[in-house]
């Protein structure tokens, strides 16, 4: 696209403006209702606003489907994110990448730490089985993972990577109500950085409400969201790793790598 | 039905399978006790409340007996003590208890001690009745508003806050919820004891309390009064107090839990041989009270691969039915469960889930069936979700599932809003209106995809039903036969609180439970 192009929300021709929302109010189904629904989503700046649908949910609960128009226009080329330069690989170039470059099987834990029970993030990751068609880590012949599964003590998952030098070691946290996701994360890097492991391994953390930005501010290396595919955090952790070994530049991008 | 797919007599054959299987484990059930059978027992005579540091009485009390090394006799045995000390109310009779030297007790003359246990067992008597008066009180108000039309559907609410999941299950029902589940504070599986009062504070879900089931039935009694439509109640009996939270549930009215008798070791690392003797207390509590178990077959296919392993599903289901039996639960109690969770992306997914619950149909014709709603493979885009869960919908009005837990659109992403619950519910009962009685208008033709695929399915189920008969249930755990998890029998959770009993252990709400047609 050319440079200084705005670009608009687009719903059935280019610029329209057009957007869909959702949202509850808690009041009954009334034409004030609706009314109020309206009202709302002209104060987020919204104009043309069709209340396309006022549902009684409950009793004193509405749920609304309006769709609306906006004015916002951004311009494309002001935006700024790292390009991609590196094409992610697939399964089995990577493994040559591994055999040829590190020479070496590489070494992964996992766990779901603290008290959190739910092991689908990890599984989705490491099991064999992977994650949408999306082969998991321990499918890859030239990495060695390691799920230790859930309510794993923070300690306990560094102690066991720590006795086989593992490169990275992934925490997931998938329970994150009054942020207790964030606390336990705050924990695994103090115990980290205890056993003196935060230099030498890569510290991924993973889950529904983790973003990238919020795991480098609790002292990971990178975090992994939703729709994350075992092979955006294999490729991931081999660049990590041939960073390290200096085979590679720091600061290098790649598709599909958090951001 | 739609299908025989399977002749009677391989029902049969599984069926015999899974009683020689279980008729081992029940040599061992029949010789221990637990802690929290114990517990269980105290609570029924009414010891309720917390001491000092917040520590319920009964675990107090138990706790000392079995420091004392005289559990083992049963906790009823020493209450009857402590009565007969004068002990003039339950927490009199835990501070007598925990006061006095109970290794030097001296045995009572055989004349005084028989007279000791028939005034306990009056007691437990009179406590049990209570209890069926209570169970009484919910079934006639279930005849009062009937329940609407089966599929039930199930829908969660996990705020944390008793009093904010009050509000949430009423508008849940309010849009046409059957059945309420309030789902616990994580690791709330991995306590020893059950928290006391109302709770306001809990992660990823709340604290299952007997006075927050109180509060939870009490709004539901109420929304069902104004709907003039029952609306049931469902927890989690599992984990390390299976048989205390079975208890509470049925004293507050509860109509269904979860209880799995080997969801605990495999997926909670909770001890097996622990497991075994909880998970049977806990069901014949169920049997007594009416309360109607969901199993949790639907765990092994979210960990393991749901086209790979379908077989231990139903394996885990012919061992789980047998286990209820046993137990006193009858047919109509057992919600067993099964769950659509085969990877989208394959070709025939539809037709595949739909081959697997027409084979539990099959196998289970008079059970209500629990149906579980994928969430492995849910993506983020609701859209796509949403679609992905109308189909399970139709699939549990294909199959006459009794309840089915609906999807929601944002299971990958948070727990549900208020209106996901919404709009679950609406695609839900316009599926049900939509496709009821669609089973018995299309036969499922013998030689076609379906059939043959359940009677692959059958097949690896029987034989993994014969390998658990040669080698015994522990084995087949110990390789990972379920769930991809594997477990020994003396490691996990709760060994330490497994007790042999004496030879004159004394338990008069066994004798009841045991007695009780």
């Amino acid at each position: 696209m050319a440079a200084g192009t705005p670009i608009r929300a687009y719903g059935d021709r280019r610029d329209d403006g057009v957007i869909q929302l959702s949202f509850t109010l808690p009041v009954p189904l009334s034409e004030k209702a609706k009314e109020a629904a309206k009202l709302f989503c002209q104060k987020l700046g919204l104009t043309e606003v069709k209340v396309a649908a006022a549902e009684r949910a409950a009793d004193n609960y509405t749920f609304f489907i309006a769709y609306a128009k906006t004015h916002v226009a951004l311009d494309w080329a002001a935006i700024d994110t790292p390009e991609l330069v590196i094409k992610k690989l697939g399964f089995d170039d990577l493994n040559a990448l591994i055999e040829k470059e590190v020479g070496r099987r590489v070494v992964v834990f996992g766990a779901c730490t603290g008290t959190d029970t739910h092991t689908v993030g990890i599984d989705a990751i490491l099991n064999m089985k992977g994650f949408s068609g999306d082969y998991g880590l321990e499918r890859y012949p030239w990495f060695e993972a390691f799920n230790l599964g859930s309510q794993v003590p923070n300690a306990e998952l560094i102690r066991r990577a720590a006795l086989k030098n593992a490169d990275a070691v992934l925490v997931s946290q998938v329970v994150t109500q009054r942020d207790v996701h964030k606390d336990n994360s705050r924990q695994f890097i103090e115990e980290a950085k205890k056993a003196g492991v935060d230099k030498k391994m890569t510290l991924l953390l993973g889950g529904p409400r983790v973003d990238h930005k919020l795991a480098l501010e609790l002292g990971f290396h990178a975090g992994f969201g939703p729709g994350t595919k075992p092979s955006d955090v294999a490729n991931f952790i081999v660049h990590q790793v041939l960073q390290r070994m200096g085979k590679e530049q720091r600061g290098q991008h790649w598709e599909g790598e958090p951001r | 039905m739609p299908g025989p797919f399977i002749s009677d007599e391989q029902v049969a054959y599984a069926r015999t399978l899974a009683r020689d299987i279980t008729e081992p484990i029940f040599g061992h059930i029949d010789k221990h006790t637990t802690v929290s059978v114990e517990r269980t027992v105290l609570r029924w005579f009414g010891v309720e409340g917390v001491g000092a540091m917040g520590a319920p009485l009964v675990n107090l009390m138990v706790d000392r007996l079995q420091a004392a090394g005289v559990l083992n006799r049963g906790a009823a045995y020493w209450y009857g003590r402590a009565l007969k000390m004068g002990a003039s109310s339950p927490l009199d009779a835990v501070e007598r208890l925990t006061a006095a030297p109970l290794e030097k007790l001296a045995p009572l003359p055989a004349a005084e001690e028989a007279a000791m246990k028939d005034e306990v067992r009056a007691e437990a008597r009179a406590a049990v009745a209570e209890l069926k008066a209570r169970v009484a009180k919910r079934n006639a108000l279930r005849e009062e508003f009937p329940m609407g039309p089966a599929p039930h559907k199930y829908v969660i609410v996990a705020t944390g806050n008793i009093y904010d999941d009050v509000d949430q299950a009423r508008a849940a029902a309010q849009a046409g919820a059957d059945v309420i589940a309030v789902i616990r504070s994580t690791a709330q599986s991995l306590l020893d004891y059950v928290p006391h009062g109302a709770t306001t504070e809990g992660y990823g879900g709340t604290y299952a309390t007997q006075e927050n089931f109180r509060i939870m039935r009490e709004a539901l009694d109420d929304e069902s009064k104004k709907l003039k439509r029952y609306v049931q109640l469902t927890n989690y009996s599992s984990g390390l107090c299976m048989a205390e939270i079975a208890f509470a549930a049925a004293w507050e009215r509860l109509d269904m839990l979860l209880n799995d008798a080997m969801y605990g070791i495999l997926f909670r690392d909770i001890n097996l041989r622990r497991t075994f003797i909880d998970q049977y207390f806990s069901r014949r509590i169920c049997a007594l009270a009416g309360i109607i178990i969901n199993t949790g077959e639907d765990n092994y296919i979210t960990t393991a691969d749901a086209y790979d392993a379908a077989h231990t599903v139903i394996t885990s289901q012919f061992i789980n039915e047998r286990f209820a039996h046993r137990a006193g639960l009858k047919d109509w109690q057992l919600g067993i469960g099964h769950s659509y969770e085969i990877d989208p992306h394959r070709p025939d997914t539809l037709l595949l889930e739909l081959s697997q619950a027409m084979l539990v149909r099959r196998c289970f014709p008079d059970a209500p069936l629990k149906y579980m709603p994928p969430t492995k493979h849910k993506e983020t885009d609701i859209f796509f979700s949403h679609a992905y869960d109308v189909m399970a919908d139709l699939v549990a009005v294909w199959t006459n599932q009794g309840i089915q837990l609906l999807g929601m659109m944002t299971e990958a992403m948070h727990t549900p809003l208020l209106a996901d619950r919404y709009v679950a519910l609406k695609a839900a009962s316009y599926i049900h209106r939509a496709a009821k009685g669609i089973d018995r208008e299309f036969t499922v033709r013998e030689d076609g995809l379906i059939a043959n695929r359940a009677r692959a399915v059958w097949e690896r189920a029987v034989k993994l039903l014969e390998e658990c008969k040669a080698d015994g249930m522990v084995a087949a755990i110990g390789r990972g036969r379920f769930g991809d998890v594997k477990r020994t029998e003396t490691g996990g959770k709760g060994l330490e609180g497994v007790l042999e009993r004496a030879k004159d252990y004394f338990n008069p709400f066994l004798e009841e439970l045991e007695s009780a047609k």
